[in-house]
């Protein structure tokens, strides 16, 4: 049963590949979004942002279907009880990420001023709040979410809406925006011309000292917060319900694996350094190490919470054993050694026909040639 | 607790997501073929009208595909909203296939689109031809891998249920993919979008022919979407029949529903053509029957039978008696799973476990221990899904598919052999029978899953048990945002669709006409 073990290992592992995944690419795409209207101040330039990641948006935005369909076939509970507990939040991030799609397809559909206008502000907010709904998660995760299960194993969930919006969420929920203001900024330089390219910079240099600053905070705050300990559970190479271990509370737990293992220090480093160099390299205008820096930076960042957490994944701060972990909360083996086998194979295709895509779309975008396609958005 | 109002909008809320996302879909799956087909004879001719076919339906392509994304997100997350238990008890298995179409299908429809639409100046022909390709493979293998995760709930296949974990398991992937059930439904399904996608092009072509414009392209567009036409609607009234046939093993309740069929009768059973099903009287109030032809049609054989609605439910509550101590053992092993005497009363109770669950619902404090025989009788019951809807929503779309056939039979004729746009009356048909591939699919829709009830997995697990926890306020609000928002898409979805049609394809003796509207936009 060693075989389970590791399986139930890799996936967190990859759990990390996807949101690491969905936060680069889809974040890049909604930082572009919410600077919209700030970057382009005419109809023209508002076009030529757009269509910088005109040919991308879509296939970005698998990874946020693919993250929704993985951790359904991974970890049926996480997924159960986490979209359903933050309800009205999830529906939040759906009816703003539904518009997405027709704010770049119908868009420039219509010469209207007044019709494209109102599409800019639905790219802004189709944007900014699915990115700070998707921090704000993050951060109520690591607080503990107030859920617990029955004898077959029914969760119910005991919180409000709106306690889902206290400070260390909300803090949470700005550096997510900061980091995909920063990543949009970055392919926007990449991909545009002056005046674009400098009111991209100033924000992306901005976004990422803002994202510095608020890793900090939040590293702060997490180092003496009230966090979730293992004290007692079954062999993790069992399959397991989590109504068979009991977790405790204690403050400051989300750096005990910190503490054992210091050459995890790594990971919050990197996104120091991601960050930081990133946002010295936007100012130098050199905006695709200024990507990558950025990428190095959100693998930081969402490295960090997973090394401060494992192994839970979904603590629940109503009853603590409840606590959905690593261990109790995987699919089974058969299960997680399928999909693997399938990322194994199509993980790679994805990446290979996406950098593809990437390089026969490479240049910059320019008014006249957006106005001269009339496909372009 | 367990609120009917929170079921009740649970499933009305997802059956008005589900047929709204499936507006969008058929057209997707069809027309991304035919416009590969219209590429792939402009890169062999080199003809420009081949080029210029493939641009303008490429454009109404894009203005339905983006609704279709957009109300598919909508989709993959509702399991985990407003089904956690369902979701919980069977992601191990139904999440597996929803996973791996984002993996290996969606990136690939996603990806290429982009490069279908921008990538004209940048790719070669073949090169561009190749993209196009990948998005109708890409989306027809999204559609594969949906069909197989909902032929789980129809025929759960390859699945165990595993007490030590309090939800089913894989136990065969293979035996999940290869389930009949999925690959009849598969071809099915997709076979109806490449329907929809003729209609929908016969349609628009034949209203360019009565206006006189676009003739060149009308013209050739109408003989392709014909041909495609014919053997499309050919296709999916066989796949059609094989899933009744596999469909009616699997599920007899559904197929009792579909047939209304209350009684078992002694072998030829007659079919009911039409009928006025009442579910109160457990009859027909009135039937047209055909006899002999219902065993004939199901079991392709004379002396075959079907069980009807009176011995359905005779098994359902003998179900329901064995299912009961599996529930109560189940209770037991959560406490101790190491109960032993529990997992072997659990194992000997195991495959009537869904039938314990579906009479919980009626049960004090849904202790099952404490089910009386009217309980049992109750859930029995229920067992047989609503007859009225499926028996009606089968119907048209089954009459809808053969009216299809015997249009693009005559359309392949009139157009291969005649000038069809002389045949005004023919022509003004196919603009009014656009609506009708899409009223079929959704009817399709229909007849599958409300012929499901009372399950979510079929004799595995109940719908009333695999809500979310929430509250009927909480459920009304989402079900509001959703009405509110998908209205608001349509219209705009419409307006555009009509107004892209009323301008028509960009011909090269004309400038484009948003070449007026930039420079509006300009000046402004």
């Amino acid at each position: 049963m060693e075989a389970y073990l590791v399986l139930k290992v890799v996936w967190w592992l990859l759990l990390g590949v996807l949101l690491i995944g969905l936060a680069v690419m889809v974040g890049m795409d909604m930082g572009v979004g919410t600077i919209l209207r700030y970057v382009g101040r005419t109809d023209a330039e508002r076009r030529v942002a757009l269509n910088i990641i005109g040919p991308h948006w879509d296939g970005n935005q698998v990874w946020f279907v693919l993250g929704g369909g993985a951790i359904f076939a991974a970890w049926p509970l996480v997924y159960a009880t986490a979209f359903s507990g933050f309800y009205v939040v999830m529906l939040l991030l759906l009816w703003s990420m539904i518009v997405r799609p027709l704010g770049f397809e119908y868009r420039s559909k219509l010469a209207s001023a007044r019709w494209r206008n109102a599409w800019d502000w639905a790219l802004f907010v189709s944007g900014f709040v699915p990115m700070l709904v998707f921090g704000a998660a993050i951060g109520n995760i690591l607080r503990g979410v107030p859920f617990q299960f029955s004898w077959n194993m029914t969760s119910t969930y005991a919180g409000s809406f709106l306690a889902l919006f206290n400070p260390f969420a909300i803090l949470c929920g700005l550096l997510s925006v900061a980091m995909a203001v920063y990543m949009g900024a970055a392919i926007l330089m990449n991909g545009a011309e002056e005046p674009i390219q400098s009111r991209a910079r100033s924000l992306g240099v901005w976004a990422g000292v803002a994202a510095l600053v608020l890793f900090t905070l939040g590293g702060i705050w997490v180092s003496s917060a009230d966090a979730y300990q293992l004290l007692r559970a079954p062999d993790p190479a069992l399959p397991q319900t989590p109504l068979q271990q009991t977790v405790e509370r204690v403050a400051g737990a989300w750096l005990g694996n910190f503490r054992s293992h210091s050459l995890l220090w790594l990971v919050p480093a990197s996104a120091y350094v991601g960050s930081a160099l990133g946002a010295w390299a936007l100012f130098k205008r050199r905006s695709l190490l200024g990507w990558w820096l950025g990428a190095l930076a959100w693998i930081g960042i969402i490295g960090t919470v997973g090394a401060a957490m494992f192994p839970f994944m979904l603590p629940s701060s109503t009853v603590p054993s409840h606590s959905l972990t690593v261990w109790n909360a995987s699919s089974s083996q058969r299960t997680l050694a399928w999909m693997l086998g399938f990322t194994l194979v199509f993980m790679p295709l994805v990446v290979w026909y996406t950098s593809w895509a990437f390089w026969v779309m490479r240049g910059k975008v320019t008014v006249q040639r957006v106005e001269a396609d009339e496909h372009a958005y | 607790m367990v609120n009917d109002t929170v079921v009740d909008l649970s499933r009305l809320q997802f059956a008005a997501t589900a047929l709204y996302h499936f507006l969008f879909v058929p057209l997707t799956l069809g027309l991304s073929f035919l416009l590969a087909a219209m590429e792939t004879v402009y890169v062999v001719t080199g003809r420009d009208i081949y080029r210029q076919m493939t641009r303008f339906w490429g454009k109404l392509f894009l203005i339905n595909f983006a609704l279709g994304v957009a109300t598919g997100l909508t989709m993959e997350f509702q399991f985990g909203t407003n089904w956690s238990y369902y979701s919980s008890f069977v992601g191990d298995t139904f999440g597996t296939p929803l996973a791996i179409e984002g993996l290996m299908a969606f990136f690939m429809e996603s990806t290429f689109v982009g490069l279908m639409v921008f990538g004209w100046e940048r790719l070669s022909k073949a090169q561009h031809l190749i993209v196009t390709y990948f998005v109708a493979l890409g989306s027809n293998l999204s559609a594969l891998w949906i069909l197989i995760a909902n032929a789980f709930m129809q025929d759960p296949r390859g699945a165990y249920f595993n007490p030590l974990t309090m939800r089913m398991e894989l136990e065969s992937f293979l035996a999940m993919l290869f389930s009949p059930d999925a690959q009849s439904k598969f071809v099915h399904t997709s076979i109806a979008g490449y329907v929809t996608a003729a209609m929908f092009v016969c349609g628009v072509s034949a209203f360019y022919m009565l206006r006189g414009r676009h003739m060149e392209l009308a013209r050739r567009s109408f003989r392709i979407a014909a041909l495609f036409g014919v053997f499309s609607t050919a296709g999916v009234i066989t796949l059609g029949d094989a899933l009744g046939f596999v469909g009616g093993h699997e599920q007899p309740t559904k197929l009792a529903a579909m047939e209304g069929l209350w009684r078992t009768e002694k072998a030829p059973m007659a079919l009911n053509v039409i009928a006025f099903p009442s579910h109160e009287q457990r009859r027909n109030l009135w039937a047209l029957q055909i006899p002999a032809a219902l065993s004939l049609l199901v079991t392709h054989s004379l002396d075959g039978t079907v069980p009807g609605a009176d011995v359905l439910t005779q098994r359902a509550a003998e179900r329901i008696r064995g299912g009961i101590p599996a529930v109560e053992a189940l209770k037991r092993l959560s406490a101790n799973p190491g109960d032993a005497q529990a997992l072997a009363q659990f194992q000997a109770h195991e495959k009537d476990l869904g039938y314990g669950l579906l009479v919980a619902r009626y049960a004090p404090d849904q202790d099952v221990s404490k089910v009386g025989s009217a309980e049992i009788d109750k859930a029995a019951a229920d067992a047989l899904p609503p007859v009225w809807p499926v028996f009606w929503s089968f119907r048209i779309m089954v009459g809808l598919g053969l009216l299809m056939l015997a249009y693009f039979v005559l359309a392949v004729i009139y157009t291969l052999f005649d000038r069809v746009e002389r045949r005004r009356t023919f022509l003004r048909l196919a603009v009014f029978a656009i609506p009708l591939p899409w009223i079929a699919c959704e009817m399709g829709w229909l007849v599958a899953e409300i012929g499901r009830q009372p399950w979510t997995v079929y004799e595995v697990l109940p719908t009333w048990l695999s809500v979310s926890t929430h509250s009927v306020a909480y459920m009304a609000f989402s079900l509001s945002g959703f009405l509110l928002l998908y209205t608001v898409f349509i219209l705009i979805e419409l307006y555009l669709m009509v107004r892209a049609v009323r301008q028509g394809p960009d011909e090269p003796d004309h400038p484009p006409r948003h070449a007026a509207a930039v420079a509006s936009l300009r000046a402004a």
